[in-house]
């Protein structure tokens, strides 16, 4: 790092020479939430300047995703935003179908809207609640994470998985909601709103935390749109962008639901618009569960969707599929697909080259966090290094979405 | 919100630019176009500044690589989005292997910044003008541009694995 040998010395003028300090802000620093490094200049207690140093977890995803199969880069894409895999399994799922026109019955449209809203939740808890350990304030962690432990059992009796979940099938879910599933999910909806007003009730006019967040690492609309920010981050600054409903996937246009967006851009907004994403999360979640229709959990694509296993023991056909799919003999057809979904943290796209072989000729995965965490330096010059901590985490960066 | 359509877009591209644009296709109901790398910023320009298309998003831009196009080997997609109209538009650019200069579009989006980077740091493609073109994910003293197709993923002298049956 030329940066971090060099010990600056600036001499304006004669008569005082002003003297930065250089500190290194991570790679493993206890409130970065994550391996990213930032080299900051300090005049004393103020950031004269920051320059972040990414890529400490990156695992090469684009170039693996090129030799496998469609169904093995679900693995993949858990990794990327771990807070909310389900929403990243479900965008690369949903582009699949896109690129192989494979049309989703409706109720695993309305399964796939419960589990992504699920995920939105533990993700804007997760944010939200660190952001909270952040400025001091423990106890309201240890609250949320008891719900995020619910979510999590949700996960594990719809596919088994918590944390990188590997979730749903090209054409559907790889099983219908069993009825403990929607009884857990019953159970949450019912449970998890007392928690949240505690939530709120303990940060929202807190005068310590608002005290703390207001008018820290604020970004105007026009720069937010200039770094390509997107989700909350953007809607904090008063941008009323969604790609649920700028364009409606997964039947999200049968929804009513409404979109916060904050003024100033800065972490209280930030804060105030992850809050209200989760009840409208809620909403969201309590209309599907109500209005889930009958029927098919998955299309009816056997050469896409792997057949029920003790049909591949008895059936011709299905053992037939079984091995085409398994060893990937199918081709897929020739084109190019781009795909975006609302993620954790803004419009999490799939950009994928088909050309006719087993696997992507080539996957671009557009990450949220990887674009708007360059504007990162902008929003912490002239603030304090407690508040770069607290920036940094109310803007939810994920490492491993921000190094793929 | 007005909504563009399109055919509404493919027509103003057309009338705006002429043969700049060329290769017009819908894939998948959005629009592609392609250009050359001389053309590029200036397309991106205008589309900044139309007042009907206010194409002011940048949501993606990365690198292709196709070894067998002789002499147009190596691409930079382009992902734009008008918030204003909600329509998406994909521009590509084409050149060389052995010439791999683009100019830079950060002087048009700061967003870009990174995504050259990433370009530069995974196909080697040079972004004229921008103002810190330095690896970003991979480390500096790295020689390859690993997202190439002549870097293979696995080690090519397995024998175990026969790549006529498994993967590409």
């Amino acid at each position: 790092m030329e940066l971090a040998k060099q010990t600056t010395e600036i001499n304006t003028t004669d008569t005082f020479i002003q003297e930065l300090t250089t500190l290194n802000l991570g790679p493993t620093h206890p409130a970065t939430h994550g391996i990213f490094q930032n080299i900051l200049q300090m005049d004393g207690e103020k950031i004269v300047s920051g320059v972040p140093t990414i890529g400490y977890i990156h695992r090469a995803f684009e170039k693996i995703a090129e030799r496998r199969n469609f169904y093995q880069i679900t693995p993949l894409t858990d990794r990327m935003n771990y807070c909310s895999s389900p929403i990243n399994n479900m965008g690369w799922w949903m582009t699949v179908e896109k690129l192989l026109g494979v049309t989703v019955p409706k109720r695993a449209e309305y399964i796939r809207v419960i589990v992504m809203e699920l995920a939105r939740i533990a993700d804007h808890l997760i944010c939200n609640s660190i952001l909270g350990v952040d400025t001091g304030a423990f106890s309201g962690f240890l609250y949320v994470f008891q719900e995020r432990e619910k979510i999590y059992d949700i996960y594990e009796e719809i596919c088994g998985a918590r944390l990188t979940t590997n979730m749903g099938r090209v054409g559907g879910m790889e099983r219908d909601l069993s009825p403990v599933a929607i009884q857990k999910i019953k159970d949450f909806l019912r449970d998890f709103p007392a928690v949240m007003r505690e939530f709120e009730v303990m940060f929202n006019r807190n005068r310590i935390f608002v005290d703390r967040v207001e008018g820290v690492g604020p970004i105007s609309a026009e720069r937010a749109l200039n770094y390509g920010f997107t989700g909350p981050n953007l809607r904090a600054a008063g941008v009323d962008y969604d790609v649920r409903v700028m364009n409606p996937y997964s039947s999200y246009q049968d929804f009513d639901f409404e979109i916060p967006v904050g003024t100033k851009g800065d972490t209280y907004d930030r804060f105030m618009v992850r809050n209200e994403e989760i009840w409208q999360s809620l909403r969201i979640i309590q209309q599907a569960i109500d209005n889930l229709p009958e029927g098919p959990f998955h299309a009816d694509a056997p050469e896409f969707y792997l057949p029920p296993k003790q049909e591949v023991y008895r059936n011709m056909e299905a053992l037939i599929y079984h091995f085409k799919i398994v060893m990937g003999e199918i081709d897929a057809p020739v084109g190019e697909v781009y795909h975006s979904v609302e993620g954790g943290n803004g419009e999490l796209g799939f950009y994928l080259v088909s050309d006719g072989g087993r696997t992507p000729y080539r996957l671009h995965f557009r990450r949220p966090c990887f674009i708007y965490y360059q504007a990162y330096p902008e929003m912490v010059v002239g603030s304090q290094l407690s508040d770069a901590i607290v920036t940094l985490s109310s803007m939810n960066v994920i490492a491993g979405e921000l190094d793929a | 919100m007005a909504d563009i359509t399109n055919e509404q877009l493919i027509q103003r591209l057309q009338e705006k630019f002429g043969d700049q644009v060329f290769d017009i296709q819908e894939p998948y109901g959005l629009v592609t176009v392609t250009t050359t790398r001389e053309n590029i910023i200036p397309i991106l320009q205008a589309l900044y500044d139309d007042e009907v298309l206010q194409m002011q998003f940048l949501t993606t831009l990365c690198g292709i690589h196709y070894p067998d196009n002789k002499g147009q080997e190596l691409g930079v997609v382009y992902h734009l989005h008008s918030l204003v109209n909600n329509i998406r538009l994909r521009i590509k650019i084409f050149f060389p292997e052995d010439d791999a200069v683009v100019p830079t579009a950060t002087n048009l989006y700061l967003t870009a910044n990174w995504m050259e980077r990433e370009t530069w740091d995974f196909y080697g493609i040079r972004f004229e003008g921008h103002p810190n073109l330095i690896r970003i994910l991979n480390v500096e003293e790295m020689e390859a541009f690993p997202m190439r197709k002549e870097f293979p993923l696995e080690d090519q002298t397995r024998e175990d694995k026969i790549n006529t049956f498994f993967g590409r």
